[in-house]
């Protein structure tokens, strides 16, 4: 049992024990789940700490025996890519924790229950390398996010809930049957071993196989990023989802989408997710456009902002699918910088929900007036969101439209106009809610933050700048994993093309004399 | 050589699960009689004694397997895997039943009795080898559950559904009958692998007699599975019948029915199947698409469950298009968690309903969640099984199941199949949200404490559904040890 089986474990115990307290004692409930949660998230950074950078392959692997037949293993294991999604997810949960330590008041003990639950399917998704087994955590992490969106969500939280729960299973029995599928073919869900029998060309699928694997696959994903036009549950998820919920939803859940694109989506199937790319692109540029032009007009915070996830994503998207180095890392980069200023929007819009008891942007005005560290917060992460320049979503950004530049060029004209969109819809959004005259409403009911928000939030604000001034902490590790699997994703096209090609070598060799 | 009638000793062992079960429903009825109407209490420890017996004989008689009374029945993993499965869903029905039949006041020895002559017929059933000890089976548990149903004699529509089950039911059972008689009629022999041998060797017999042969037991046992397209009398059946009955019927006489399904499919008829699995495939989609999509507008639970079930029988018929011993074992596998989770909710829903079975509707669950935490809890686990979400019985099952689908390419069955069951992810869910999502009802607040019988009927299915979630291997490794049949 090494670390990472720890932190895949602290969550899961914390559950248990959550559920055998009684319901009466909120306070130590409360106290129990951020103890865990921060257990975890310490735990997680031990993962950092002695994670090698330079070491090539997996690290804390443990493999062993679940089910014997079919031949179903508990198999984790951390890479660059793994190990800052982790630590994302481990970091947003004690400050889900913080945020609702007030605003939850009715079957908090469930609630909290939920909230570890859900990080105990998160940190197994991103760790597992078993196919079955990501499986597993994928669809346990759906439970609780569905619970906690019906049960403390807000007017239109049954409807929003049971979209939510419905499309994704829909999706992912998709991706159920290609598993089970590539394991008749390949005889076991060992991830890297599939990969190396790939790799080895001793399990191979043709064209049409693949395309039908990868997209029973990539649709799965599509719904979870989610890509235009599968994006409907997600306003719909995070309007109605407590300020808990929709950060989780947005920080981490969103990255199991993304995260399954890059794991498995290129590696198992790089012929055809290099046929589908330029449509996946246009799909991922229309939703850049989209996200930012729809969420200009939203009458609702939370609106806004998940539709801005939609644009931010598709970023992501693109940057996958430019199969590049740069783009690819930029993807990377940009999912951990998504989590982290979004995650920071919705805490703070939760602030302002907690105070006022409205998302309506109209029945704000003038908060810097009487918030001004409020303010000031929200200033620095809807900066961050923009891509100012020295915070975390600039560096990701950027990379990204440069590596689509050295695929097309046309891709990043198109995708540039989401950066200034986004601009404008938060300064918008900013200059409706901070500034100008202050309502009777506002001065009576906002106050600035407390000590218990400042510990939410000042993490998150120190991530941006560190995220955004010193990439160089994140980066390497995540280049070596990604540039594996872009290795990955030639060598098994060059190993699928190369049977037609050979006879093309004589012709050419002619013409050369 | 002279003609030895005793049977040996074994062979009384290894019948000694039914001679329990039939002695111990002899006795109740006698006690009825006997005994005053204030004991009646001790008719369903009696009855769980029987069965606990009856269980152990069941493994005492694997203990040495093989056929007896001459290959009229055969002891196999098989049989005993069934054996148990349906003696083990009687236990649970009894569990379920002490509150229930106190609240309607109809306590009596002949509830249990019948209980106890339904599980011997389908212990019968299970281990027949034959196709005339299959039929016997088949009536002495049909009849009983027939009576069962309309056990509330003064409900109305447990009566209608009582008639509708025994007519539509005899009728099944006729088509049944009728093609053991044509099958014998071609082959000359009614064991279960003379008839295969005499396939086996060649069309000693016109196709198409054969194919009505198969077509007439086909529909026979389509309708006691409540497989599509003979499955019009779930709903009203189990909407009719008492709670605890309905978790009965849907689980033990079914798992049974395709117990024999299984056995007369994969050893009789097996050297055929290229030729009836097209029926199979048919029926399995149908079932599913059918069951699911009539579930999804259903209010009354019980209903909803009947249709869900129809549904469920569509997903082991899958198993059955497999026609491989690996689809058998997934057969195995997800009737057994089928029985625990299905059970577990009819459990609820007979603790829920209150006095004459008032709160049957969807709504009468809201706010379960809030006022019994812990009922509300225990109905979870068996939804979300129901539902097919990891780290749950049903999960694995469905898993399995569609595994052995795509080994024998039935790669559109699949998908499907499992398309299928995101569409009944809705009808749960639907239960779920009124649980957690909504005020209490009136049934919520009115609903009394768990009596310590319904405790265990809920705690057992529940704990059952979790392990096999979790440690499946256990379970599934002897079915795929016993899914190879004596041929």
């Amino acid at each position: 049992m090494n670390l990472l089986d720890v932190v895949i474990a602290i969550p899961l115990l914390g559950f248990v024990c959550l559920l055998l307290m009684p319901r009466s004692a909120e306070a130590a409930v409360r106290a129990t789940a951020l103890a865990f949660s921060l257990i975890a998230f310490l735990a997680s950074l031990g993962l950092a700490v002695q994670y090698e950078t330079i070491r090539p392959g997996y690290q804390f692997v443990t493999d062993i025996i679940w089910v014997t037949s079919p031949n179903i293993h508990y198999h984790v294991a951390l890479d660059g890519l793994s190990l800052w999604l982790i630590i994302l997810a481990t970091l947003l949960t004690p400050i889900c924790i913080l945020v609702s330590w007030k605003s939850i008041q009715t079957r908090s003990k469930e609630f909290f229950a939920f909230l570890l639950l859900l990080e105990f399917g998160l940190v197994g998704v991103f760790a597992a390398q078993d196919l079955f087994l990501f499986y597993v955590f994928w669809e346990v992490s759906l439970v609780p996010m569905y619970f906690l969106i019906g049960i403390w969500g807000h007017e239109r939280r049954i409807y929003a809930a049971l979209k939510f729960f419905l499309y994704t299973f829909a999706a992912s029995v998709l991706m159920l049957t290609a598993i089970i599928y590539v394991y008749n073919h390949a005889g076991t869900f060992n991830y890297p071993d599939i990969l190396s029998q790939i790799a080895s060309g001793k399990l191979a699928f043709n064209p049409s196989q693949q395309m039908l694997l990868f997209l029973a696959f990539f649709l799965a994903f599509a719904v979870k990023v989610p890509i235009f036009p599968l994006h409907t549950w997600l306003p719909d998820a995070h309007v109605e989802a407590p300020t808990a919920g929709s950060i989780m939803l947005a920080s981490v859940m969103l990255k199991m989408g993304t995260y399954g694109l890059v794991r498995f989506c290129l590696p198992m199937f790089p012929g055809a997710a290099r046929a589908c790319a330029p449509w996946i692109v246009v799909l991922a540029i229309i939703g850049i456009v989209y996200g930012a032009a729809v969420a200009m007009v939203q009458p609702d915070m939370k609106k806004l902002v998940a539709y801005s996830s939609v644009s931010h994503l598709g970023f992501v998207v693109l940057g996958i699918f430019s199969f590049t180095q740069i783009g690819m890392d930029g993807a990377v980069y940009q999912m951990l910088n998504h989590g982290i200023s979004t995650g920071a929007l919705f805490v703070l819009v939760g602030f302002l929900y907690e105070r006022r008891h409205s998302l309506a942007i109209a029945d704000y005005g003038g908060v810097a007036t009487v918030a001004p560290w409020l303010s000031t917060a929200f200033m620095i992460t809807m900066l961050a969101s923009i891509g100012l320049p020295t915070l975390n979503n600039f560096v990701g950004e950027f990379l990204v439209l440069q590596g689509s530049a050295q695929a097309n060029f046309r891709w990043t004209v198109f995708a540039s106009i989401g950066v200034i969109l986004s601009a404008c819809y938060m300064l918008w959004l900013y200059q409706r809610v901070f500034y100008g005259e202050t309502p009777d409403e506002v001065r009576r009911h906002i106050f600035d933050l407390k000590p218990r928000e400042w510990a939410a939030i000042v993490p998150l604000l120190a991530m941006m700048v560190w995220m955004g001034m010193y990439s160089q902490s994140f980066l390497p590790t995540v280049r070596r994993t990604t540039a594996h699997i872009l290795e990955q994703t030639q060598m098994n096209v060059e190993i699928r093309v190369q049977a037609p090609a050979a006879p093309a070598v004589p012709t050419e060799v002619a013409h050369a004399h | 050589m002279p003609i030895n009638f005793a049977p040996p000793s074994i062979d009384y062992i290894r019948f000694l699960p039914e001679i329990i079960l039939i002695l111990a429903g002899t006795l109740l009825m006698v006690l009825d009689v006997v005994l005053r109407k204030q004991s009646r209490g001790i008719y369903g420890h009696l009855s769980i004694l029987a069965m606990l017996g009856a269980m152990a004989a069941a493994v005492l008689a694997y203990s040495s397997p093989g056929p007896a009374f001459s290959g009229l029945l055969i002891i196999d993993g098989f049989a005993t895997f069934f054996r148990v499965l349906v003696i083990g869903v009687g236990i649970l029905t009894v569990l379920s039943s002490y509150r229930f039949l106190q609240r309607e006041g109809v306590d009596s020895g002949e509830y249990h009795a019948l209980l106890l002559f339904s599980i011997a017929g389908q212990c019968v059933m299970v281990s027949a080898n034959e196709l005339i000890m299959v039929f016997i089976g088949l009536e002495i548990s049909s009849i009983a559950t027939y009576v069962l149903t309309g056990y509330l004699r003064d409900d109305k529509r447990a009566n209608e559904a009582a008639l509708k089950y025994f007519l539509l039911g005899s009728f099944a059972t006729a088509f049944f009958l009728y093609g053991v008689a044509v099958v014998y009629g071609l082959t000359g022999t009614t064991s279960l692998p003379a008839i295969r041998a005499a396939l086996t060797q060649g069309p000693a017999a016109p196709p198409v007699f054969i194919g009505v042969a198969v077509a007439l037991m086909f529909v026979g046992l389509g309708f006691k599975v409540s497989g599509a397209p003979f499955q019009i009398w779930a709903p009203d059946v189990y909407q009719g019948a008492p709670s605890p009955i309905s978790a009965f019927l849907s689980t033990g006489p079914k798992a049974a029915a395709f117990a024999i399904f299984l056995r007369i499919f994969m050893t009789a008829f097996e050297p055929i199947a290229r030729d009836w699995y097209p029926l199979v495939w048919a029926s399995a989609l149908l079932s599913m698409t059918i069951g699911n999509f009539a579930a999804l507008t259903q209010s009354n639970v019980k209903r909803l469950l009947g249709y869900s079930s129809i549904a469920h029988a569509g997903y082991v018929l899958v198993a059955l298009a497999a026609r491989s011993n690996v689809g058998t074992a997934s057969a195995m596998f997800y009737l057994a968690a089928y029985a625990l989770m299905n059970i577990g909710a009819f459990a609820v829903i007979a603790h829920l309903s209150g006095k004459g079975e008032r709160f049957l509707s969807v709504d009468d669950f809201s706010g379960l969640g809030v006022t019994q935490p812990g009922t509300a809890a225990l109905l979870s686990i068996f939804l979300l099984s129901l539902i097919g979400v990891p780290l749950t019985g049903g999960f694995f099952g469905k898993f399995y199941i569609f595994k052995a689908a795509l080994s024998s390419h039935l790669v559109w069955l699949t998908v499907l199949g499992l398309l299928n069951s995101a569409v009944a992810a809705y009808y749960y869910l639907r239960i779920l949200v009124a649980m957690y999502m909504r005020e209490p009802s009136e049934a919520a607040l009115e609903v009394e404490p768990l009596s310590p019988s319904l405790r265990a009927a809920l705690i057992i299915p529940a704990l059952g559904t979790l392990f096999l979630g979790i440690f499946p291997s256990w379970l599934l490794d002897f079915a795929g040890k016993s899914s190879v049949f004596v041929r």
